[in-house]
């Protein structure tokens, strides 16, 4: 298979295309910015659409009517601009409306920095939006993994009706790195649900948040939550690194992955027993595991570019079985290698050796 | 085998370029590779920077904080990275920009007087092209070979005919080094 180096924005994007998306709709902003501007040269090639909102608001309005028109649909943006989109996220999760939204994470809160970070976890997880609802969360590992992820994304909203999300950073969207591009490929049109005409139908279709008559909000809520029940059982993703028999298992995603990664093989080099655990997808969050390895005596350490959210959710699935330590950077900067190398020797039992 | 590299210099020196086409070139010889650019707000006539990683495993942080290889075409990006050179690792630098430099224990620092030698090949701008040949010379990253093959793939056709030039200037930096 050949390699082309990509930058993960641009892979991401050209994933997309892949995967059989033909509309995207976004409005610019520091550090997402190549996927905009790759889509804005490659939709009309392939017979897509391109089209530059004026503003974020708009474009997941946008994302809304086009998906509830079954097209195979794509919004990208960065933190302060996704905070923007969080209405209208609510929006397409009560009407049912599958489509991919990206984060292309930076600093803040506020308009923040450019720099990387994954303070949008709880943002991306726990809902920004109002309501009870949950999107699917992925969270690439490296530029492979872009175009992997997009390509499921598509699937995985179509499949359940609902938002996916890409939680990514600037670091992951920046950097190139060499991918393997799956085959262009052709998505069937047929969505019986979706408003492209009555074609003899004795009934509308309608796509539609609203459920203020009766019962009906309740039923909607009902029907939700089975959906996303059936999505935290079939739907989690993760990789396990070497936890089986480590004295201490880190947990981290995304780049802060990439790092402890590093990290970890200077460790391991020195005969110390470390693990990885890395989330790929961050809702559903990997609890089995979690918890398993909490039972078999681990303890954890969590990293992230944050000031500690995710570890929230460990905290959650270890369910006091295990201590949990946590080591954030705050200022839209990236742990160095040796800081988390510092930081696991830390915790190691005298000093981790066999 | 792990190669952690920084290329630094001045805006329009071509600095992000070498450190594709050595990224570019480590991945058609089958290594795992990445390439990250400083970006965000710069100052015309600042630094630019790149990290790139080369090896045969799976390549953890792509931000390089400890090189063992690093390429700097200005004085600025000498001073900002030299001390975070490792032990053992390569120091290439342009001293048609850059006057004295001092020694650094278990560094070795090769001048290059890159803008001269582009100059006798007909073109300024293939200064950066020199001090890549002397890394590859001394570090032997990637071949000289792999490069220019990855020059059909980053540089856009229109820049194809500069490919002969960008060639010779890559191996008059290799020989300064090797012969």
């Amino acid at each position: 298979m050949e390699r082309v180096m990509m930058k993960g924005n641009e892979a991401l994007a050209e994933g997309a295309i892949r995967a059989g998306c033909r509309f995207f709709f976004g409005y610019p902003i520091t550090p997402q910015n190549e996927i905009p501007e790759y889509m804005a040269r490659r939709m009309p090639e392939v017979g897509g659409v391109f089209l530059q909102a004026e503003s974020e608001v708009s474009a997941i309005n946008m994302v809304y009517g086009a998906g509830g028109a079954g097209g195979r649909v794509l919004t990208s943006s960065s933190s302060p601009g996704i905070s923007l989109k969080q209405e209208g996220i609510s929006y397409l999760v009560g009407a049912q409306v599958p489509c991919v939204i990206v984060n292309v994470a930076r600093g803040g809160p506020g308009l923040g920095g450019l720099t990387p970070s994954q303070s949008d976890y709880f943002q991306a997880t726990k809902g920004g939006g109002h309501g009870d609802y949950r999107l699917l969360v992925y969270a690439p590992g490296n530029a492979q993994e872009m175009v992997d992820l997009i390509g499921l994304a598509f699937d995985k909203a179509e499949a359940y009706r609902n938002p996916v999300m890409i939680l990514t950073d600037a670091i992951m969207g920046q950097m190139m790195e060499p991918v393997v591009l799956p085959p262009l490929r052709e998505v069937s049109p047929d969505k019986p649900w979706a408003t492209t005409g009555k074609k003899g139908r004795s009934k509308p279709n309608l796509i539609n948040s609203l459920g203020i008559v009766g019962e009906d909000l309740e039923r909607i809520n009902v029907e939700l939550q089975a959906k996303f029940a059936r999505m935290a059982a079939d739907e989690v993703r993760y990789e396990a690194d070497g936890v089986e028999d480590a004295d201490l298992v880190v947990v981290a995603y995304g780049t802060s992955s990439r790092v402890v990664r590093s990290a970890i093989s200077r460790l391991r080099q020195e005969k110390k027993k470390v693990g990885l655990l890395r989330p790929v997808t961050l809702w559903p969050f990997p609890q089995q595991i979690l918890a398993e390895l909490a039972a078999a005596g681990k303890r954890f350490l969590v990293v992230e570019m944050s000031a500690g959210q995710m570890v929230e959710d460990v905290i959650l699935s270890v369910n006091d079985r295990a201590k949990v330590t946590f080591f954030g950077k705050l200022n839209g900067t990236v742990p160095t290698v040796k800081e988390v190398y510092d930081r696991i020797m830390s915790l190691l039992p005298e000093g981790g050796e066999e | 085998m792990t190669h952690e590299i920084i290329c630094a210099g001045f805006g329009g020196q071509g600095v992000m370029l070498i450190g594709q086409l050595l990224a570019y070139g480590g991945m058609l010889e089958g290594k795992e590779v990445t390439w990250f650019p400083s970006y965000g707000p710069e100052m015309r006539g600042g630094t630019a920077n790149c990290s790139v990683v080369i090896s045969d495993q799976p390549v953890g942080s792509p931000i390089v904080a400890e090189p063992d290889g690093l390429i700097a075409m200005n004085g600025p990006s000498l001073t900002r990275f030299k001390t975070a050179v490792k032990p053992g690792g390569v120091i290439v630098y342009n001293s048609s920009l850059v006057t004295a430099v001092p020694a650094l224990p278990g560094v070795k620092i090769c001048a290059v007087p890159a803008n001269e030698l582009a100059r006798e090949l007909g073109n300024d701008k293939i200064s950066n092209m020199v001090v890549l040949g002397a890394f590859l010379g001394l570090t032997k990253a990637v071949a000289v070979s792999s490069i220019e093959t990855a020059l059909q793939q980053v540089l856009p056709a229109r820049r194809h005919h500069l490919i002969p030039l960008n060639s010779a200037a890559l191996r008059k930096g290799f020989s300064l080094v090797t012969e």
